[in-house]
């Protein structure tokens, strides 16, 4: 699968990405500098984390506009995939290629933890090595992962089983005291109605070694990629 | 001319940031306040001489980039029309 790795002045977890996708997966990958708007090179583009533009106006609201995200319609109409982690996440809902917003967190502390997510629904092409209700442990690093939506939206979302990870406690269960920045119903990540752009605010490719603390991360990309994980076990569903 | 635009956070959606300036200025000596709320203030300099053109571009610039429309409303005001 080609994987391109967008890059935005400001962005900080592009390279980790890279390293995760070129020497843990194997994959074909290239950085994508934000003012290419040319994605037919690529399967899955990815929005990595960070302060694009310095979070300057709102986090991701000038990257939303930029024309490799104005690609992406386009791009996910013709089935490309599109994962946006953290600041990627705040960027396709800027784009309006997810629905709602990521506002400052209710504690209004910086978060930088460990979180359990519970997974809800594995069948978009991003958690389909899942199994549903599995807990992963992936770590957090923002101080506006709020997420809000109007409750119609919010409705619509849970009809549609657009909500794949919420904040749970070790167990699963999804309590207030899990929730790190006070999103609503503990939505940690949600997929569009296809199940082919996924925004998420963890950062999956720091949990994707051992030696980082966890390879939970990797479930997403054997999702994508329907492969073995570290251990051995083949989890393709 | 030069145009003002507010961008505040919809009634009703938990301004976090306010709550905390609220508890501040209470610490500072002023419990007799009820609500604090913080916004934006954009402050625009454009070319044009029309209030109506340039009213309509702001809003334009409003609803593509300035403001939320999940979480904002903004007011914009034509300070001179020049």
């Amino acid at each position: 699968m080609k994987f391109g790795v967008v890059v935005f002045p400001g962005t900080w977890s592009d390279c980790d990405f890279y390293y995760v996708i070129s020497e843990v997966l194997r994959q074909p990958v290239k950085y994508l500098w934000h003012r290419e708007s040319n994605l037919s090179d690529f399967d899955c583009v990815i929005l990595p984390g960070g302060f694009s533009y310095g979070d300057y106006l709102r986090a991701g609201a000038i990257a939303g506009r930029s024309p490799v995200v104005e690609a992406l319609p386009d791009f996910v109409a013709r089935g490309g995939l599109v994962l946006g982690s953290c600041n990627g996440f705040q960027i396709l809902c800027e784009a309006k290629l997810l629905p709602g917003a990521l506002m400052r967190n209710e504690c209004l502390q910086y978060r930088c933890q460990s979180t359990f997510l519970r997974v809800e629904n594995t069948e978009s092409c991003f958690t389909r090595a899942m199994r549903p209700g599995q807990v992963l442990k992936m770590p957090i690093s923002h101080g506006e992962g709020k997420f809000f939506a109007e409750h119609a939206t919010l409705q619509a979302l849970r009809e549609k089983r657009q909500i794949v990870f919420r904040y749970a406690a070790e167990d699963g269960r999804t309590t207030k005291e899990s929730n790190p920045n006070g999103s609503l119903d503990n939505i940690a990540g949600l997929v569009n109605e296809t199940g082919t752009v996924l925004g998420l605010m963890p950062h999956p490719e720091r949990a994707a070694e051992t030696a980082m603390g966890g390879t939970d991360g990797l479930l997403i990309f054997h999702s994508l990629l329907g492969s073995l994980v570290e251990d051995g076990t083949f989890l393709k569903r | 001319m030069k145009a003002r635009v507010l961008v505040r956070l919809k009634e009703g959606i938990l301004d976090v940031q306010g709550a905390t300036v609220r508890r501040a200025l209470a610490g500072l000596g002023f419990p007799e306040i009820r609500d604090v709320r913080v916004g934006k203030v954009v402050e625009l300099d454009l070319e044009g001489d029309s209030a109506e053109t340039g009213r309509r571009r702001i809003e334009e610039m409003c609803a593509k980039l300035l403001a939320n429309p999940v979480t904002e409303d903004f007011t914009v005001e034509i300070v001179t029309p020049r």
